[in-house]
């Protein structure tokens, strides 16, 4: 597939059918009966637009309280106008804007921390609260239910050469301008490290989390960049109409962009546009046919209901679609059929892995012999059911060490612990020394332990590489950083990386090809990698052999042992044989307390272990 | 400071409003907690319901008559929601499922207003609940004090539907672990069915008690749908008793506050659902974890 390392014309063709579509669009579409108000009108919602699908298209978080920051920048900017406390139309703009970021970062904060119904309601919620707060505590600044009256329009220049920037086609280019930039803008936040990570979020916010990023933290950023976007757009409204009214503030706004999104399609940018494009169209040229007056919107919340029932994607989206399908489809048929050729065992695990492919890894700055991770008592209680009972081992720096135990020894729950994904009920975890429990689990990624877990956490619809991407891109940048600007892939270190680390995953050839298609050897290999793109000075595996075959076990054997020539590897495993093959150090539990922790020869010939494990057997479970 | 009449009187318009917005909320915390969708057509089904009272009321001349016909009016609207719509939606994305509700109240509102049009409608209150009643420390209208009473029945019989009777423990049981009433061998097609319905026959009935007492428009569901999102923030989602009390408490706080300086009678609402998000995010009665 295409990687648009340097921009190039071919990536910027979106930009440029849009640019196309803003010139052409006051000449020909007057003719279907759009009239440049109308136009202009359009260009309004696909700006607030912009933002929401940065929100929801893009980061899945479906907000219905728009209408409160487009409210917020509409009065704010009327208001300094107004009342002349500033006479320059753009900087009642920046500073209406402002607010509505402001505002946004309020709520936000509170609402972000809330995931799906909750989210959705809480900013409902928020925005009819600042509709009242409109409508009374601030009636005096605010006109309440009458608006605010006689907005000024934007000048141009100063003094004599001053241009006013009056209603009909000037109105309709600022508006034209303002959204192109706005538009420039948006897609450079979707292509940027923070948009990977946004749509990360909305594929597995779990594991995003996991890998280290600051998951609410980048979820709030979305809900503010959404704020400043309808703030700007309220601004431009009252302008516009020279009038500030106060429904902009109401649910009803909030409940249109949300319909208008889906019509256009969601996750396109332009969708908000398009669908605006299509209600405001309906609602003009429909009243106009006697009979369909007051019917418009049934037809419309028909056509929703229709598109949520059965074309998801909704307009832009389909279009896309089907362009983009045509394009990718026979080398999306090509993965399918590699991933049945793996299945049905006819492809061999090639073996052909350069052994000494050099990993772009700092090698542990400590030597061998320090003590990576030591787990100090650790306990985690259920009510009265003690899954880990003061449970204390050492890792030393660079081995492989592997915790054993019959089912139900408490194995899974003491790895939680060890990055902070269970909090323990006493007793801490140190890495190298310093202490993790109680940072929670995206923190303890910063500090460097990564785990690959027992149940593959992959992001299904994005690409081998984009999903290493989100993981590489974790400590290398921070829990948070707003680096709008710059492409997902310009950090030339970081794909350097992730073409090792493809290498050594042998999923190389498989760079393009979406997770959800993969077969599930090479799944359980991308979940491995994943978690060790991150760069972990501790690398926890959870179950990696579980449900191979000899031959990929085999494989997955050798990838371990590669891994750990960079960074310390703690294992959880069922299967002995390897673990006795990999294993330098080894710690056993039984029914959640420490049985034995010692040497892989040590172990072999512990009878306390021997019996532990012939006894569970006999005791447990049959098989 | 207002006076002490006039507080009464206010805390007295607080449990009418308290108890409304506790039956509406039911409704939505039941159809929330069992079938796990948030119903967005709630508003619109609160109107629908009183325009039911209105039409009804013009056929029968009966109020209590016209309630009956418009629950069952309800009732099958209930049914056929969910089994032409909503039962396709309980497997896929909240967002979905919001929007799918959400397109329905459009439908159901501009369908009320292509019928009967935009303009307010008036709904005469019944014979039986004219004048006011003099309670001794204060006069009040009798009809409020009635819809108080009606619905507190109302509410007592959801109690007992939902922890008297078996449907009500496979209920309930759907709302602490939904798998695992569907391991047990339940078949919970026939319980959502009758609980969505149960849920629209709820706000209908609060649509159609209410209409008595306030302008009757298409529209007028929309600030009740809103309150009583915040109810049941208030009172943790899917939780029973927290819709009853977090409804009780929200009418107290929009009508005391009103007695205060109405023009923060809302928005205290909404600033303590706020303050409860930072202090304590599960609601009232919500356990730590569901959500």
């Amino acid at each position: 597939m295409n990687r648009p390392r340097s921009g190039g014309l071919r990536s910027h063709i979106p930009e440029l059918a849009i640019l196309a579509t803003l010139i052409a669009a006051p000449v020909m579409l007057p003719h279907l009966g759009f009239s440049i108000d109308l136009l202009t009108r359009v260009l309004n919602w696909g700006l607030i637009g912009l933002g929401f699908d940065i929100l929801f298209g893009l980061a899945g978080l479906l907000s219905f309280g728009q209408a409160a920051f487009y409210g917020v920048g509409g009065f704010v900017t009327a208001y300094l106008l107004v009342s002349g406390t500033l006479s320059s139309v753009w900087l009642a703009l920046a500073a209406g804007t402002i607010s509505a970021g402001a505002f946004g970062l309020v709520v936000g904060w509170l609402a972000v921390r809330r995931i799906g119904i909750y989210f959705t309601m809480i900013t409902l919620a928020f925005g009819q609260m600042a509709y009242f707060i409109e409508n009374s505590p601030l009636s005096h600044y605010t006109g309440g239910e009458n608006g605010i009256p006689g907005v000024p329009v934007p000048v141009l220049g100063f003094g004599e050469h001053a241009i006013r920037i009056g209603a009909g086609l000037p109105m309709y280019v600022l508006f034209a301008v303002i959204f192109f930039g706005g538009y420039v803008l948006a897609r450079r936040i979707v292509r940027s490290p923070v948009g990977a990570i946004l749509l990360a979020i909305k594929e597995n916010t779990a594991r995003v989390a996991m890998l280290g990023h600051n998951v609410p933290a980048y979820k709030l950023a979305a809900f503010v960049i959404a704020a400043l976007y309808a703030g700007l757009a309220g601004g431009l409204l009252g302008s516009f109409q020279s009038y500030m009214p106060p429904d902009a503030f109401s649910l009803e706004t909030s409940g249109q962009l949300v319909v208008q999104t889906i019509v256009g399609g969601a996750n396109t940018l332009i969708g908000p546009l398009v669908g605006a494009a299509v209600w405001l169209w309906l609602r003009d040229n429909l009243q106009l046919i006697p009979g369909l007056t007051t019917l418009w919107k049934l037809v419309l919340g028909i056509a929703f209901i229709a598109l949520v029932v059965g074309l998801r994607r909704g307009i832009c989206g389909e279009i896309i679609h089907w362009l983009t399908e045509r394009r990718t489809l026979s080398a999306r048929r090509a993965a399918e059929a590699a991933t049945e050729a793996i299945e049905a065992g006819a492809v061999k695990t090639a073996s052909s892995r350069a052994r000494d492919t050099a990993l772009p890894l700092p090698s542990p700055a400590t030597g061998n012999g320090d003590i990576a991770l030591e787990a100090c008592a650790l306990a985690r209680h259920y009510g009265g059911l003690k899954a880990v009972d003061g449970v204390s081992f050492k890792v030393r720096c660079g081995s492989i060490h592997a915790v054993i135990g019959p089912n139900g020894a408490g194995k899974s729950t003491l790895f939680k612990m060890l990055l902070d994904e269970v909090s323990p009920t006493s007793g801490h975890v140190l890495l190298f020394g310093s202490q993790v429990t109680g940072h929670g689990v995206s923190r303890t990624a910063q500090f460097g332990i990564a785990k690959s877990n027992q149940l593959n956490q992959l992001f299904p619809n994005l690409s081998v590489r984009k999903n290493l991407r989100i993981a590489a891109l974790a400590r290398r940048r921070g829990p948070l950083r707003i680096d709008l600007l710059r492409t997902a892939d310009s950090l030339p270190e970081v794909e350097a990386q992730i073409d090792a680390i493809m290498a050594l995953l042998d999923l190389a050839a498989r760079a393009d090809t979406p997770a959800h298609i993969l077969a599930y050897g090479e799944k359980r290999r991308l979940e491995i990698g994943m978690a060790f793109a991150t760069s972990p000075k501790v690398l926890l595996l959870d179950e990696p052999l579980a449900g191979m075959s000899p031959s990929e076990r085999a494989a997955t054997c050798a990838l371990i042992r590669d891994i750990a020539r960079t960074c310390t590897v703690v294992i959880v495993e069922h299967d002995l044989d390897a673990i006795f093959g990999l294993a330098e150090r080894i710690t056993v539990l039984y029914e959640g307390r420490l049985l034995a922790d010692g040497t892989a020869d040590e172990i072999r010939g512990n009878q306390r272990v021997q019996d532990a494990y012939l006894g569970g057997l006999h005791a447990h479970e049959p098989a | 400071m207002p006076s002490w009449p006039a507080l009464a009187s206010q805390a007295f318009n607080g449990l009418a409003l308290g108890s409304l917005l506790a039956l509406v909320s039911s409704g939505l915390t039941i159809i929330l907690g069992t079938l796990g969708v948030l119903n967005f057509a709630h508003g619109a089904l609160f109107a629908v319901g009183a325009y039911a009272a209105f039409v009804m009321l013009q056929y029968t001349q009966s109020f209590l008559l016209a309630i009956a016909v418009g629950c069952g009016f309800m009732l099958v609207l209930g049914f056929l929601l969910e089994r032409l719509i909503i039962r396709f939606f309980y497997g896929r994305p909240h967002e979905d499922q919001i929007l799918v509700t959400y397109g329905i109240g459009i439908v159901l509102v501009e369908c009320v207003r292509a019928v009967f049009g935009g303009n307010a409608q008036r709904v005469p209150t019944p014979s039986w609940g004219q004048g006011a009643t003099q309670l001794g420390f204060l006069i009040y209208p009798t009809y409020r004090l009635q819809l108080i009473a009606i619905i507190a029945t109302l509410l007592v019989g959801l109690y007992l539907v939902l922890y008297r009777t078996s449907m009500g423990l496979v209920v309930r049981a759907g709302i602490e672990n939904p798998g695992m009433v569907g391991i047990l061998g339940i078949n919970l097609r026939r319980t959502f069915l009758l609980v969505f319905a149960i849920g629209v026959v709820a706000v209908g009935l609060a649509g159609m008690l209410y209409a008595p007492v306030v302008a009757v428009t298409p529209d007028m569901g929309a600030n009740f749908m809103a309150q009583s999102f915040v109810v049941i923030v208030l009172g943790g989602l899917g939780s029973f008793p927290g819709a009853v009390v977090g409804g009780l408490i929200a009418g107290e706080i929009v009508s005391l506050t009103s007695a205060f300086n109405s023009s923060y009678s809302e928005v205290m609402l909404y600033a303590l659902m706020a303050l409860l998000l930072v202090l304590r995010p599960q609601g009232l009665f919500g356990s730590e974890g569901r959500v």
